[in-house]
């Protein structure tokens, strides 16, 4: 055999072992890595097979040259199409109120083909405004245990919900325990903050990521997705990256069983912004 | 023979002139670079496939359940169907992992093709008349293969992509007026909504797929019709195109480079690691990746929203959204002035002839050099994609990465345009100068004795 002959069959042999190989992996029970290195065997032995058999072996079949057969239309011939289809065209126009009407009909019919879109989904409504979060309602966290004065150290903090709203995807709240260190907000909000704890809203403003990272010693709140930075202390307003608003507080109040209980909504709409919001 | 009767018969019913002879005989120029665009289509090829196995495991709901399957760490966890689903595929089904880790790698490679078979087309002026139509399809195609790729990877309904795909709603509902109500109807409600997967997975198997095979049918089907472009060379012609037929030599060769391209693509996926969802954990609104990657192909989407400052305006008591300009705005722009670069540039030189030749880049200097800024723009924002993996390597603080790459975004390709542009004149000067090239002359004696110079011969 002479070599390119040689390869391309040494080649469909791989290609050959290859293919059982991987049927064999299947069936001994299987192994991803082996299953993988047969199959790409197979494959790859029937493409360098061709390959070398078109480039060594049709050696003789040299490169042609042909007329492309395609270029730029003769002066009579461009617009004939145009013609045609106008010509047409102005055929149905000469029947001004059929044609007028069967364009109605087509504008109402595509009309009606776009309504059903509408069951697509909910109207937004106040939606984006509200979240579980009502006058009363206890915290708890990711397990639904009930939050007390003494569940976030100082320095630390926690993800909590609305009771009876787990996973709350908008009712998702941040507590911090900032301890003896000042908060700077109002005095109606710095009431909602009773002891050093100080809940927001725990949806980035920017794209709507949960905010993840507490950078306890700078008092930030740091959102992994695009690094959009809050301080904790100054009222979750944005320091740094592309968030534009500040994390809406939730006001709560401590029971007298020790329990944190949120004194109604947030503080603002939650979430990235959106047209309706004023 | 069998064949030989089916051959005729069909010939005989199609055109009497031999249809097949016609089209067997076809000749396609020979360049590497021109093979680019047929990896894209056998990636595709393989996607589908292997996408088809896949199609018959997965659960398209986020009903919860308890996981106990053969994934020990996650046993007697909540997962959703669909998570359980993926799950079950990568390490109970035989042959299963390695199905959606090469599925998965071929989403990559298929875009990344279709990128530089892009780039390709651009440097070499190949969209020029009359190939504009297969420009525009093939943006087109590069649309529809990003978003096949970024519902593809939603639908596992793990943390990194659950986190994705609430910033997508989020960027829906920045779009002024009509923004809430065009989220609402997409994803079914307020996000996080049960309707969402169901419909990902419909427009992941169905309309993407159908899209990309209807463009990428015509865009073939204007090709075939139009015949390749090619570079300059001895005996070649615009009107004339010298290549292989067909039949057998480019049928064995194309062919061959499919299975090479099946054989990589299986080889990634059996012996990489990729989107280990498992390690991800299930979904949850209210927890996030850190640090959170997209795919590559939305990375550069990424780096725009990390690097765009917090700009929100308020227009008549409604608000404007930080996101609508990085994510809507810009990207539209950049599209929309790709997809119509051919038109954009006849209408700049006010060149309206055919073109059949390819260039060489140094060929047409302001272009190239628009190119390399346009990479170079790319290749920043992909930076600043991962700008949280990166300056974790490199060990600086993030916001002094931000920083830097806010200035470099501004500066990186202006310079990258210049030099482009600089080293295609040169070139091309270089090329042109008289003495570079060797030139004949022809010396014909005259009556007088003396010699009269004819011109190159």
């Amino acid at each position: 055999m002479k070599q390119p002959t040689r390869v391309v069959a040494i080649c469909f042999v791989v290609a050959i072992v290859g293919a059982l190989g991987a049927a064999g992996v299947y069936f001994a029970g299987g192994q991803p890595q082996l299953e993988g290195t047969f199959l790409a065997l197979a494959l790859g032995g029937v493409g360098a097979g061709l390959i070398v058999w078109a480039k060594e072996l049709m050696a003789g079949i040299k490169d042609k040259t042909e007329d492309r057969g395609h270029g730029p239309l003769s002066e009579q011939d461009t617009g004939a199409a145009a013609d045609t289809i106008l010509e047409g065209v102005q055929d149905i126009q000469r029947r001004k109120l059929l044609s007028r009407l069967l364009l109605g009909a087509g504008a109402a019919l595509g009309l009606a083909a776009i309504v059903p879109i509408r069951s697509l989904g909910q109207a937004p409504g106040d939606s984006l405004f509200v979240t579980p979060w009502r006058k009363g309602m206890r915290l708890v966290d990711e397990e639904g245990n009930i939050v007390t004065r003494d569940t976030v150290e100082p320095g630390s903090f926690a993800t909590v919900f609305p009771e009876g709203h787990v996973g709350s995807a908008d009712g998702q709240a941040v507590l911090i325990n900032v301890g003896s260190v000042k908060l700077d907000l109002p005095a109606d909000r710095l009431a909602g903050a009773p002891e050093g704890l100080v809940v927001y809203s725990k949806v980035c403003t920017h794209a709507g990521c949960p905010i993840g990272l507490y950078l306890a010693a700078e008092h930030e709140l740091r959102c992994p997705c695009h690094q959009s930075t809050f301080d904790v202390l100054d009222g979750a307003t944005p320091v740094y990256g592309p968030a534009p608003r500040p994390l809406p507080q939730l006001l709560i109040e401590i029971a007298s069983d020790g329990t944190l209980v949120a004194q109604g909504e947030f503080t603002g709409p939650i979430g990235p912004s959106f047209w309706d919001l004023p | 023979m069998i064949i030989k009767r089916w051959v005729e018969g069909v010939d005989e019913r199609l055109d009497g002139s031999s249809f097949i002879s016609r089209n067997l005989t076809k000749v396609f120029p020979d360049h590497w670079s021109f093979m680019l665009g047929e990896i894209a289509l056998y990636a595709f090829i393989l996607l589908v496939l292997t996408g088809t196995f896949l199609a018959f495991f997965y659960v398209a709901s986020p009903d919860l359940m308890t996981y106990s399957g053969s994934y020990e760490p996650l046993q007697g966890q909540q997962v959703s169907a669909a998570y359980e689903s993926v799950l079950r595929v990568s390490f109970d089904v035989p042959a299963g992992l390695v199905m959606r880790q090469t599925h998965h790698w071929a989403a990559l490679i298929f875009v990344a093709a279709i990128v530089v078979h892009l780039l390709r087309i651009f440097f070499t002026g190949a969209f020029r008349k009359p190939r504009e139509m297969s420009w525009v399809m093939g943006i087109g195609l590069l649309l529809s293969s990003i978003g096949a790729g970024f519902t593809g990877y939603s639908l596992p309904d793990d943390l990194l992509s659950g986190t994705g795909l609430r910033i997508v709603y989020s960027v829906v509902q920045s779009i002024p007026i009509v923004g809430t109500w065009i989220a609402f109807m997409l994803f079914g409600g307020e996000f996080p909504d049960a309707a969402l997967l169901p419909r990902l997975f419909v427009a992941h198997i169905f309309i993407i797929p159908l899209a990309i095979i209807g463009m990428l049918s015509a865009h073939l089907a204007v090709v075939w019709h139009q015949t390749h472009t090619q570079f300059r060379g001895p005996g070649r012609t615009e009107s004339t195109v010298t290549g292989t037929p067909v039949w057998p030599k480019f049928a064995l060769k194309s062919t061959g480079l499919g299975f090479m391209t099946f054989a990589i693509l299986v080889a990634l996926g059996g012996l990489f690691q990729i989107n280990p969802v498992w390690l991800y954990g299930q979904f949850v609104p209210y927890s996030g990746p850190s640090p959170a990657q997209p795919d590559y192909y939305a990375g550069w989407l990424e780096g725009l929203l990390r690097l765009w400052p917090n700009w929100e305006f308020t227009v008549f008591g409604h608000t404007i959204g930080e996101l609508f300009l990085p994510s809507v705005v810009i990207p539209g722009i950049m599209f929309t002035v790709l997809a119509l670069w051919p038109f954009i540039e006849a209408r700049v030189t006010g060149d309206k002839g055919w073109h059949n030749f390819a260039q060489k880049p140094r060929e047409a200097p302001v272009r190239s050099g628009i190119g390399a800024a346009g990479i170079a723009f790319m290749t920043v924002l992909l930076i600043a994609g991962s700008n949280d993996v990166l300056s974790k390597m490199l060990n600086i603080e993030v916001d002094t990465f931000n920083s830097v790459l806010k200035w470099l975004v501004f500066v990186v390709p202006p310079v990258a345009g210049w030099a482009t542009w600089r080293v295609c004149r040169d070139l091309q000067r270089r090329d042109a100068h008289p003495i570079s090239k060797h030139s004949r002359m022809v010396l014909r004696r005259n009556a007088a004795g003396g010699f009269d110079d004819v011109e190159e011969s």
